[in-house]
């Protein structure tokens, strides 16, 4: 590998035979000149921290797959068991087959696509897509066409990230302006009730097109079913704990809460991501969501009105159903498209969560709105910090203004000096 | 004798080149964003709008010299108007069904940037016969991105070309539609035609990299 980097040192085909080398091996050029230290976190680091904490997720995904799908076709088990019911080879065998194409197809392009720019260019082959590679299969429903999966992801690296100057300059998320494209495209095969579940969809075009010997599977996720005014047969199925632990449907790998917590936690304390995000998205999704229930409680609109179902949901809730707990820790929190001023990342955190429930309660057509609310702070926060700097330069100005010129201390301790002897 | 003078033969193809209204002078914007989901429908607003522009320098050029300045632009817009009207009429007339599809947008050539800005920049400064080469120049620069951004968004959007399927059935899922292929809708919204007219001006600046300006 290292005679092929010198080999082809100064070649066009250079970015991409040195991206291989760093891969695998840690670079072996010395600094030349100016400041010798070198952080430990670059940025391979800090992406990879991010990679590990979303393993734990993308395991969970790969047994999820297999347990929604084989409890929509025989009934969800009455006394779950973890290691009987979910950790099974069934469930992983279904998983491998479903995720891990998705996770190929999604780096495999991106980086193909990483790679062209790069020789084009001329620059090094940049780390940025190695986290969105990870999150893309993560984010869209399991019997996504791996063919569309792959128009989505050219769009978004092109269109998302290397028009504005590649990794470090995009505007918007590009995990999520590939979920974006995905959705308004091919509206079928990303909302509904039978994109979720493996097969589902499927099986009710077999049925449609009159097989006889496949029974409908169908998987509404939690928010869907909320959507329709149809709580009772939600709470039915899923108790809190099954959404707190993730075993609902949904995309590929949002709905385990609780290690999407750990995962947070985990990028809070090697200081990858912002805690002020994550706690603000937290707080602003909660003030929304308990000026909903309020609204249901003060009966200003009634049990048939469209708006009920979602509207009812207890605030708390939200937090762990849907796209709302991945999106905040590892989509809002991207420190290229998020908010960079400390008071920046409180208002950019507080209005992703309260714009996240407001667009699940309102939209009538999809009920998530957690892409479109980061994808629309994204737009937004260059704006945020614009203001925050704004205002905290005025601030300092008025001080400067007001400031009272003390005298010298000397001179100070001279007058008290005087005032004592006398 | 050639029947266009090589300067004149510029005023029709510079603005097909590389001084097109859209991408280069972003002009006219606005209904290449509306109207261009269908081919035909981009097709006719391009006629429309050589018409207009051509017919409109002529007049206002004729008239250059007796405008008063302070009210040309009142004079600018009825000379449009009446222009616009004429190919509403016509096409109410004649194509009845696609007059509905363009509908308001056939009434906004009236505020089409392109026009104003043509009479503006060139009617105003230059005989009628020139002034005719320019129009009809800038109008076909305008109507080939229209008609580029009509193509791709037709062809991607709904899988037609004029209305004719190309690229097979998707509901019978005959031709393409059999592997699994499937329209993308997103070409199809407003925001795509943005899209492609980027990428379309992104293609025309990596080829001719003088256009990229200094910033």
């Amino acid at each position: 590998m290292h005679d092929l980097k010198m080999k082809y040192k100064g070649k066009k085909m250079a970015p991409a035979i040195n991206a291989f080398h760093t891969f695998l091996y840690t670079p072996d050029e010395t600094t030349h000149s100016g400041s010798h230290v070198r952080g430990a976190d670059d940025l391979k680091r800090t992406m990879n921290t991010v990679i590990m904490a979303l393993v734990p997720v993308l395991l969970f995904s790969m047994f999820n797959a297999g347990y929604q799908h084989y409890s929509a076709i025989n009934g969800f088990p009455e006394n779950f068991s973890l290691m009987e019911h979910f950790i099974t080879w069934d469930n992983l065998w279904i998983g491998l087959i479903k995720v891990l194409p998705l996770l190929a197809v999604s780096y495999g392009v991106g980086l193909l696509v990483e790679f062209i720019f790069a020789v084009i260019k001329g620059h090094e082959v940049e780390e940025g897509y190695l986290v969105t590679g990870i999150l893309v299969p993560l984010i869209v429903p399991i019997d996504t066409p791996l063919w569309m999966l792959a128009v989505a992801v050219v769009f978004g690296v092109v269109i998302g990230k290397e028009v504005f100057g590649g990794t470090g300059m995009n505007i918007l998320n590009p995990a999520l302006t590939i979920r974006a494209f995905l959705f308004f495209a091919y509206p079928t095969w990303m909302s509904g009730d039978k994109v979720w579940v493996h097969e589902a969809r499927e099986r009710s075009e077999a049925i449609l097109a009159g097989a006889s010997n496949v029974d409908a599977i169908s998987g509404e996720t939690i928010l869907g079913y909320l959507a329709q005014n149809n709580e009772a047969a939600m709470s039915a199925k899923y108790s809190v704990a099954d959404m707190f632990y993730g075993f609902i449907p949904g995309s590929v790998g949002e709905t385990p809460t609780l290690l999407i917590l750990l995962g947070g936690l985990f990028l809070i304390f090697s200081k990858i991501a912002s805690w002020r995000i994550m706690l603000s998205a937290v707080i602003g999704s909660l003030v929304m969501g308990l000026m909903f229930n309020g609204v249901v409680e003060q009966g200003w609109i009634t049990e048939t009105s469209k708006f009920y179902g979602l509207m009812n949901f207890d605030f708390w809730k939200h937090l762990i159903v849907g796209g709302l707990a991945f999106g905040i820790v590892y989509m809002a929190t991207d420190p290229v498209t998020g908010a960079q001023t400390n008071r920046g990342k409180w208002i950019y955190g507080f209005l992703i969560g309260f714009i996240s429930v407001m667009i699940r309660v309102f939209n009538p057509a999809y009920p998530e709105g957690v892409f479109l609310a980061i994808l629309l702070m994204n737009v937004f926060a260059p704006t945020i910090d614009h203001y925050v700097i704004r205002g905290n330069v005025k601030r300092r100005m008025k001080r400067l203004q007001n400031a009272v010129i003390h005298p010298k201390d000397s001179d100070a301790q001279a007058a008290e000096l005087k005032a004592e002897t006398v | 004798m050639a029947l266009l003078t090589k300067k004149d033969a510029g005023l029709i193809l510079d603005p097909l080149a590389d001084n097109k209204p859209i991408t280069i002078q972003v002009l006219g914007i606005c209904s290449a964003l509306a109207i261009t989901a269908e081919l035909e429908a981009s097709i006719v607003m391009s006629i429309a709008v050589v018409f207009v522009l051509g017919i409109g320098n002529v007049v206002i050029s004729l008239m250059r010299n007796i405008i008063p300045s302070k009210i040309r632009i009142i004079v600018q817009l009825i000379v449009v108007a009446t222009l616009v009207i004429v190919v509403d009429q016509v096409l109410k007339a004649f194509a009845y069904e696609l007059s509905k599809t363009l509908g308001a947008f056939v009434g906004l050539i009236i505020t089409n940037c392109i026009i104003m800005g043509r009479f503006e920049a060139f009617a105003l400064a230059n005989g009628p016969w020139k002034s005719f080469l320019d129009g009809i120049g800038n109008a076909l620069g305008y109507g080939v991105i229209l008609i580029i951004v009509g193509f791709f968004r037709e062809l991607l959007g709904s899988g037609t070309l004029l209305g004719i399927p190309v690229l097979g059935d998707p509901i019978m899922k005959t031709g393409l539609y059999a592997t699994g292929y499937e329209n993308n809708g997103f070409m199809i919204i407003p925001p795509a035609a943005l899209i492609v007219v980027g990428i379309i001006i992104w293609v025309q600046r990596s080829r001719n990299p003088a256009l990229v300006e200094e910033n």
